[in-house]
Formats: structure tokens, sequence, C-alpha cells
């Protein structure tokens, strides 16, 4: 089975973010990259399925700028055997949309029979591209899945939903989104790491995968951020004493009934 | 032509949930700023009977799609439906609430249609009777605005973030035929939690969470305590990995982002990517026998105790004041 897995390179969470020069970026300098946690998982269990059934081929394919070479290497050492990075100068300004357009063109030339993503990348937290990579190629989408069997040209998923899990089933080629519960990513062994250096990762450009460059550029965003502030900082408050903890619970009571955060 | 304001709003087996009711209030909101109308959208299996609660937050209109078919939430399907209103209505702004089923809908259609949405929206303000939005990204580190592009704008709304207003109208019912197309996706089955006992963690206006200190998985004090404040238990992310809590209960930037009125920390260190996860939460407790817990470098209220000695007085306290 052909497996191909998007993979979106974000900020390490615990990187401090600072906002670049034009306001409405991020200064990509002294960032610390790393693969989006739920692609993580996707990547994981893409290589799980493909472990399992003894053959097929995993593909990890991005969107981005060259710098996400080094998290395909990554995944490469996780045992992927293909990394695809579309970059172009014309993807300068991106949204969500444009992302998914560039994916859906990217995966035409490229054979698949289920396609895994993260059900949302931890940066913008926008939740788009996975839906929208599916409607481009009109195949079904699952989300939020925690386990997953295949069998017989179909894919049967659990996935949370709002009060509970349900149980659904499609047919393949199919794409589906991790939630966490699914798997715990593998570390790359050193022998994997050797390996991955063998592999190859091909970078395109729009025009590569038959795309024109009139169709994107800043007047192509379909949502545009006009500024960018940083979160206020949430600030220290009191520190409640007391003798016992009784008489904490007493103030603390008061203090919240006073505020009105509780009735 | 009157400026057009919809919206979507969610409806399942429980009815309509908290942020059916912000949206509303906010669409509202939006529709006397620009002179327009607001028209709120149902869709699902009898829904009928529910909609007229929409006409107390502000509702214009409600289209009503009601069929047994549509029991089952199916993204495919529901955006069908909505597309075909969409472009019958015409509306300047469609709306979201914050669940996951309402993002899937808002991010298909938008894709249908070629146009711009924006998620897990704060704020929003009107320039030249467009819609701006305000969203956080990088786990809250960030504030950006957001212009939406083309017509609809479209937009889902985080849960919390917007007052409930009651706004009683005199409402027009339109029922809706929908056109239904055969399901991609096969429903096998379904394990839903009771309703009754459920608050969803994103909408809870109380969020009672646990971390290391619980050391295992007995959360049964943070439960009595959300119970007598009528909110939901939460979850750090080492909680979850040690498998004390369900996945679905973790706070943080890869887990769920809440922003309820009052959160309590029990024995949560309080990592960046924890408050990524409950930064915008109007009300933070900490409580942690660690003084150096980062976690009171940015509570509202600090308690230095051990958990399992301090939940139970605060519980003890609201029993003597008749909780």
């Amino acid at each position: 089975m052909d497996i191909v897995v998007l993979m979106k390179q974000v900020p390490d969470t615990s990187a401090l973010i600072r906002i670049g020069e034009d306001k409405v970026s991020i200064s990509t300098e002294d960032v610390k990259w790393v693969i989006n946690h739920y692609d993580e998982m996707a990547v994981e269990e893409a290589l799980r399925i493909k472990e399992q059934q003894g053959k097929g081929k995993v593909t990890v394919l991005t969107v981005g700028k060259e710098t996400a070479v080094a998290t395909l290497r990554t995944v490469l050492a996780m045992g992927a055997d293909e990394g695809i990075l579309i970059s172009d100068p014309a993807l300068e300004a991106i949204d969500p949309q444009i992302t998914a357009k560039v994916i859906a063109a990217a995966l035409k030339n490229i054979h698949f029979d289920l396609i895994i993503a993260g059900h949302r990348a931890v940066d913008d937290d926008a939740y788009f591209v996975p839906t929208a990579v599916a409607e481009y190629l009109s195949i079904p989408f699952l989300s939020m899945v925690i386990r997953q069997e295949i069998k017989e040209g179909k894919i049967q998923c659990v996935q949370t939903v709002k009060n509970g899990s349900m149980v659904v089933e499609t047919e393949l080629p199919a794409l589906i989104a991790t939630q966490r519960g699914l798997n715990e990513p593998r570390y790359p062994t050193m022998l994997n790491i050797m390996k991955a250096k063998k592999k190859s990762v091909e970078i395109k450009t729009l025009s590569d995968i038959g795309l024109s460059l009139e169709e994107f550029g800043p007047n192509a965003l379909k949502t545009k951020i006009t500024s960018l502030t940083y979160a206020p900082k949430r600030k220290a408050g009191e520190m409640i004493d007391g003798e016992t903890v009784g008489e904490k619970a007493t103030q603390l009571v008061q203090l919240l009934r006073a505020k009105a955060v509780i009735l | 032509m009157p400026n057009n304001v919809m919206f979507f709003a969610e409806h399942t087996d429980a009815g309509f949930g908290k942020s059916a009711f912000e949206g509303m209030s906010e669409g509202r909101r939006l529709a006397n700023q620009l002179n327009g109308t607001l028209t709120a959208v149902v869709i699902g299996a009898g829904t009928q009977d529910n909609a007229q609660e929409l006409a107390q937050y502000g509702a214009d209109r409600i289209l009503i799609c009601d069929d047994p078919a549509l029991n089952d939430f199916d993204a495919d399907q529901f955006t069908s439906i909505l597309v075909d209103i969409v472009k019958q209505n015409t509306p300047d702004i469609l709306l979201f609430g914050t669940s996951l089923n309402d993002k899937a809908v808002a991010t298909l259609l938008a894709t249908r249609l070629d146009l711009g949405v924006a998620t897990e929206c704060l704020k929003f303000t009107l320039q030249e009777e467009r819609l701006v939005a305000t969203r956080t990204m990088y786990g809250g580190k960030l504030v950006a605005q957001v212009m939406i592009e083309g017509k609809p704008q479209i937009a889902c709304i985080r849960a919390n973030a917007f007052p409930i207003i009651q706004d009683l109208r005199i409402t027009e019912q339109i029922m809706v035929e929908p056109q239904l197309k055969v399901s991609k996706i096969r429903v096998i089955d379904k394990k839903l939690n009771s309703l009754d006992k459920v608050v969803e963690l994103t909408e809870a206006t109380v969020i009672v969470s646990g971390g290391r200190a619980m050391g295992g998985p007995d959360f049964s004090l943070l439960e009595e305590l959300a119970d007598l404040l009528g909110g939901a238990v939460g979850a750090s992310r080492v909680a979850v990995d040690q498998g004390w809590r369900p996945h679905s209960d973790q706070v943080g930037q890869t887990g769920k982002v809440v922003s309820p009125k009052l959160y309590v920390a029990c024995g949560i260190s309080g990592a960046m990517q924890h408050l990524a996860g409950m930064g915008t939460s109007e009300c933070i407790v900490a409580i942690n026998k660690d003084n150096q817990a980062p976690i009171f470098h940015y509570a509202d209220y600090g308690i230095v105790e051990d958990v399992f000695e301090m939940v139970p007085a605060i519980i003890e306290e609201l029993k003597r004041q008749g909780r």
C-alpha cells in the first residue's frame, strides 16, 4: 500500500516567537523547527501500516521553505521512504488555502492508497488543510482518528467526537487525520539515521507540479494577516496565605466571589 | 440590500450547545452594526422542535432543515445543504460555532466556494462593513488581525470568547428541503457518554485540571470540585501521558485550547505548552506544593499547598456556603 503523509514544519512549542520586521509574519532567525506533533503521529501510523503489510511505500510531502529539508530528514530517519518539499519564491505569501491547493496539485502525480495528516498544525491552528486536500482530490475524509484498520479496500476508523467516540468506515483511497491517542511516535535509531542520508529528498517548484505562478502571490491569499502583536503577558497575581488550609480556602472563595468569578 | 449575517447553529442529540448561543449573540451584534438581518441555519434530525430556542438570541429568520437521514453528522452532506442555502440567501458574513464539526463544515464550504475562513476567533470588528477577525497563533503567544476574503466572509468562534445576550424577536421560521446524497462514510457504531453529565471541556465555564502531583488516575477530588462549580475536569500532558486521564481531557498546545471563566490548576507545574492551552482563561487559580512552579508566574491566585489537602478544604468551604 502506498501512503502519503502530509507534514508541516512548525516552531518548537517551547520556543520563543518573535514578530518579524514586516509585522505580519514571524522572524525565522534562530527558530528551532520541529515536525508538527500530529504529523509525527501520521508518519508513525504510516510506518506501522507498511510494516504490518510487509510492503508499500511511505512518502512524506511538505510545503515550505528549504529549512523543511531538515525535518524531512528526521522523518526519513524514522523510516519513511521518500521526502518531497514543494518550495517556491511565489509561496512567500501563503495561507492554508494556498497550501491545500499546492498539496492537491502535487498529489496528482503521486500514487497513493491512503493519505494521513495531522488534524491541525500547532502554529496557526487553522484546521483547514486536511479537509481541503481531501475535497480537492474528491476522496473521503475522516478526522480525529485514534485507531484504524484496513481491510479489502476499506478503512475502518475509531474517531473521537464531542462526547465520545464513533466507528466509521469508508472506501480507499481516503484521507485520515490523526488525534492524540493514535500512537506514540518512534525515535530514529542510529542505523536509520545513517540509512536516511542515502534516501532522496526531492525539492520541487510550482511549475514542476504543473501550477502557473500567476495563480499565486499576495493577491491569491484568502486570509490575510494584517497585523501581529504579542499576546498580553499574564502577570503573577496574589499568593494566598493563611495558617491552615481552611483559612486559605475561605480567602480564595471570598476573592473569587468578590470578582464574580463564581457566584 | 441590507447586510446579512448568517449563523450555522450546530444541533446535536443534546440540542444546542453554549457556543451556538454565543455565536448567535455575536451575529446579532454585527447585524445591528451593519443595519442588517441575522439568519440562523439549523441542520439535523429533530431540529424543528428546538429551533425556536434561537429566537431568544436575536434571530430574524431561522432556516430549518430537519430530516431523519441527517441524524449522524456528515460534513460532506451538511456542507452540500449549506452551500445551497448560501447560494440562495447570499449572506455577507457566515459565522460558525466552535466544535470540530463546525470547523469541518466551515472549511469544506470555504473550499467549495473558494473563500477564506478564520477559525478560533476571539473578537470581530468591522472595517468599511468588512469583518476583521482577531485570533491567536503560535500557542497563544501572538495575536493576529485577519482579513477574510470573499463573500460571504467565513469565521468560526472560540468558546467562551463572546457573551450570550438575550434578544427575543418575532422570528420567521422557514423549512428547507434538503437535497440528500449518498454518504461516502458509513457509521458502524457510536459510543456516547450520557448527555446530562457531560460538560464539553472547551465550552466549560469552569475547569479543574490535574497534573503530575495527582500521582495516579484517581481524580475524584477534582471531579467533586468541578461538579460543585458546574464545570469540567481537565488534565495536563503529563497526566494524560501517564494514562491517568483520556486524551480528550488534555489541555495545552497539543491538546485542547480552553478559555473558561475559572481555571483551577491542581498540581500542574505550568510549562509553556500548558499555558498555550489555557492562557486566555479569565481567572487562573494554581495549587502546587512547589513554590517555584512556573504556574505561579501567571496565576491570578496562587496557593502553595498539597492538592490533596487544599482541594478538600475548598470543597468544604463551598459546601458550607450552601453549594
